[in-house]
């Protein structure tokens, strides 16, 4: 199809919540070590699809998941899967960034910590280590014992980056990962994302086409709980195929 | 005038009333303690044990009511943390949020707030005479816990069901169980609450006679073993009060001085203690 072996394959996913059919039939690959986005107005299941990739949505009462999900080849729906493995191979970046309560050197500490990783030495240099790649360090290196949340917001979703990329994952999820952030900020980000696709398989829910077009390699197109296209970004941007695809991409739905 | 106005001034005026209202009567209260009690606080009342005709005006102090008292309060506080935090946490953590358990949970602690001391103390008694044990430090620990469960089960439900989702979140998408989850990050973001829980659960019971009555007895030794009965400082006011002799009238409002020091000392001190935690919280 693309040419890149994909690193999550999606097959005929479907979620309800309660009756509410939030999903429909859902089946695609995202390539590896590639940013892929997934576009489309409000309420067209952009973070569902994204939250169904590490379980997450499962939080929520009532929810009815079929059909597949393999990462790495593995289903990840498979009862005999244990969810905390699915969930250590991904980073997660949520709209507003949620700092943990705790300093910002536990922030980090707390997924190698929980996963096993006791030895002092060992914690510092990986705390210094994801500081860095989130380009956060300098700014912190004199207060990593104080207290997360009084960063700036924008500093707190830089820690989280940081705090997710901890725990070694291959997959960075970011659902709407600037829209709390200023501008500056936002930048911020999206330069740490093009620097990790390098890496990482990074997947981002957004509703700025700009920043899609300026991110992605591959893009999903949803409406209404369908996946109306997918394709490389230039193709989508440049010559969708699809009637709805360029109705939202040229402003006429949004 | 504009109607909107006069409106926003009689609300505020309204406010600044109630303000004052509740200040007043809480200064009015302290200063009518303080005032009665001052003169008969002494050192002596709060080193001794009532010595023969204490009661009477004699020497001696209240040692044994403020030593029953911190005991048994200190231990039904200790003993209804061990079963309300797990509680609230099932209820918030685990428990699916629209499950018929969690409603129901939360019904008959409710249900349970509402109940008069009184019959806490009748059912403890009641306990108490089914497993053949005489009034004691024991009995009185267990029906205080009884008391006050539901006051610290259900503030500190209310707290923790504050904590942020997307927070979980980040914790469980880091890839930790339930567990961790609510104990490293639930916990620590609700600790001020959860001391607000415990200690209002704390004032609660130590300032309860009535649940006493029965079960923990009274007596003029100082608390020795938890088969023995205990003094409590709410009935060693009440026995003071019902004395004709102005002397020991006058020891009863001591008493009750001592008794609010003592919930505000905890009060202080709890937030002390919490406060090194809060600088964490996120908001």
């Amino acid at each position: 199809m693309t040419g890149i072996p994909p690193h999550i394959s999606v097959r005929d996913l479907n979620v309800f919540y309660g009756k509410d059919h939030a999903l429909k039939d859902i089946s695609v690959d995202i390539p590896n070590k590639k940013i892929t986005a997934i576009i489309g107005p409000s309420g067209c299941g952009k973070t569902t699809l994204l939250k169904s990739f590490n379980r997450l949505l499962e939080r929520a009462d009532n929810v009815k998941v079929t059909g597949q999900v393999l990462v790495d080849g593995e289903d990840i729906y498979d009862p005999k899967m244990e969810i905390t493995h699915i969930r250590k191979k991904m980073g997660l970046l949520s709209q507003k960034p949620y700092p943990l309560p705790m300093s910002i050197y536990d922030n980090i500490a707390y997924g190698p910590r929980i996963h096993g990783e006791q030895n002092k030495k060992k914690l510092d240099k990986i705390v210094e280590h994801f500081l860095k790649t989130a380009s956060l360090w300098e700014e912190v290196k004199d207060k990593l014992h104080g207290p997360a949340a009084r960063l700036s917001v924008g500093q707190q979703q830089r820690l989280c980056l940081a705090r997710g990329l901890a725990v070694g994952p291959e997959i960075i999820l970011g659902d709407e990962p600037t829209s709390a952030l200023d501008p500056k900020s936002s930048q911020h980000i999206e330069k740490r994302f093009i620097e990790l696709k390098e890496r990482y398989t990074i997947i981002v829910v957004t509703h700025i086409l700009r920043q899609a077009k300026r991110l992605a390699d591959y893009v999903l197109f949803l409406y209404m709980g369908r996946l109306i296209e997918h394709g490389p970004a230039q193709a989508i941007f440049e010559n969708p195929q699809q009637e709805m695809t360029k109705e939202y991409i040229f402003g006429v739905i949004s | 005038m504009d109607k909107r106005y006069i409106e926003e001034n009689i609300f505020k005026f309204l406010m600044a009333v109630s303000g004052l209202l509740i200040i007043s009567v809480l200064l009015l209260i302290l200063g009518t303690i303080a005032y009665k009690g001052l003169p008969y606080l002494s050192w002596e009342m709060v080193t001794q044990p009532p010595q023969n005709g204490y009661y009477l005006g004699k020497g001696g102090g209240i040692l044994n009511a403020i030593l029953g008292s911190l005991y048994l309060t200190g231990g039904a506080t200790v003993l209804a943390l061990l079963i309300s935090l797990p509680v609230t946490l099932y209820l918030n953590v685990y428990a699916k949020k629209d499950s018929v358990s969690v409603y129901v949970t939360r019904f008959v602690f409710d249900v349970l707030w509402g109940i008069p001391s009184i019959v806490y103390g009748a059912f403890g008694f009641t306990l108490m005479l089914f497993w053949g044990m005489q009034a004691s430090l024991f009995a009185g620990i267990i029906t205080v816990t009884f008391l006050i469960l539901p006051i610290m089960t259900r503030s500190m439900d209310e707290i923790i069901r504050m904590v942020p989702g997307p927070l979980l979140d980040a914790s469980y998408g880091l890839g930790a169980t339930r567990w961790e989850t609510a104990w490293k990050v639930v916990v620590r973001q609700a600790l001020p609450g959860i001391s607000t829980a415990v200690l209002m659960a704390f004032g609660r019971g130590i300032g309860d006679a009535a649940s006493l009555i029965f079960t923990a007895g009274f007596t003029d030794a100082l608390p020795s073993s938890l088969g023995r009965p205990a003094a409590t400082l709410p009935l060693a006011i009440f026995f003071q009060f019902s004395s004709p002799v102005p002397q020991v009238q006058g020891r009863a409002y001591a008493a009750a001085l001592i008794l609010t020091l003592i919930i505000l000392g905890v009060s202080f001190a709890s937030r002390f203690l919490t406060k090194r935690f809060t600088r964490h919280i996120v908001r």
